[in-house]
């Protein structure tokens, strides 16, 4: 019991550390790693959490799609991060001021009130032979099935709507049109003439 | 034994420090993404430690569909921004002005 809570603190404390590094990072190559480590985290902390199924939904949708999407879009383009951080440095108190009261709030009602004495309950302990995977499949193929439909449907779109918009045609370019190369036949480019032989001057 | 409040003032945290992102970061639309994304994991957070001790697993199914659509939002946001700087040679939020008449 005491070993998992000062994992959980553990975790936590890198957590929140890698956080705070991906918003005051120089560089977004930066940013991007260390919100993967946010991502390697968190996932653990579900884990201790019992949702081990989304821990690794986490790891591999995450870390191995949404997060190498970020760091090929940074190092795609060619951004003057200098002009980007200029003016930014006098804003800071205005963050930590705005930061600070959300903290506060979310606070009081969490540790102060206890969510109105939820928060003082323990867990209910899983039933024995529980598994995470089949539980939440059981639900979202029957109560959710509709639901993850719709899903697949973003999802779907989505992957459309980012090939259709990065999609360009550059002027001058002389492609190959294969459909025509297959389609032609010999007598629409060659045409054979009989004609006499001619005598050598 | 990790607690309910631990979990929650964690996830307060999290969304905090993405909110003073927003704030520090406002010129790079990058980075404004990557603080949406840490908001969305702070959302989730909540999520799943409600799911656990309530013992109700139907958070963990709402946490799979923001985990859905936060990726295609991610995919399709960065999708403009390659186009932006396309048009632009610039990410920067303060160029976008071209609607304000």
């Amino acid at each position: 019991m005491m070993f998992e809570t000062i994992l959980f603190f553990a975790f936590s404390a890198v957590l929140v550390g890698a956080a705070l590094g991906v918003i005051l990072a120089r560089n977004p190559v930066y940013s991007a790693l260390l919100l993967v480590l946010c991502f390697f985290n968190s996932a653990v902390i579900w884990l201790m959490l019992d949702a081990e199924f989304l821990g690794i939904v986490l790891v591999l949708v995450y870390v191995g799609a949404v997060m190498v999407l970020f760091l090929f879009v940074v190092m795609m383009l060619d951004v003057n991060l200098e002009e980007l951080r200029k003016g930014l440095a006098g804003y800071w108190p205005v963050a930590a001021i705005v930061a600070g009261l959300m903290v506060f709030a979310i606070l009081d009602v969490v540790v102060v009130k206890h969510l109105g004495g939820l928060a003082l309950r323990a867990a209910p302990p899983p039933p024995a032979g529980h598994s995470n995977t089949q539980a939440l499949g059981e639900a979202l193929f029957t109560r959710y099935a509709y639901p993850a439909q719709l899903a697949a449907v973003i999802l779907l779109v989505a992957s459309i709507a980012a090939i259709v918009l990065t999609l360009r045609h550059r002027a001058g370019v002389k492609p190959q049109n294969v459909g025509e190369q297959v389609r032609v036949s010999a007598k629409d480019r060659v045409r054979l003439v009989k004609m006499a032989s001619e005598k050598r001057p | 034994m990790i607690t309910l409040t631990e979990v929650l003032t964690l996830s307060g945290l999290l969304f905090s420090i993405a909110v003073a992102g927003v704030f520090l970061n406002r010129k790079n639309v990058i980075l404004l993404l990557m603080c949406i994304e840490l908001m969305l994991l702070a959302v989730n957070f909540n999520f799943v430690a409600f799911s656990r001790f309530l013992g109700d697993i139907n958070g963990q199914i709402f946490v799979f569909f923001i985990l859905t659509v936060a990726a295609a939002e991610a995919a399709i946001g960065l999708a403009i921004l390659v186009v932006l700087f396309r048009e632009r040679r610039s990410i920067d939020v303060e160029d976008l002005d071209s609607l304000q008449g």
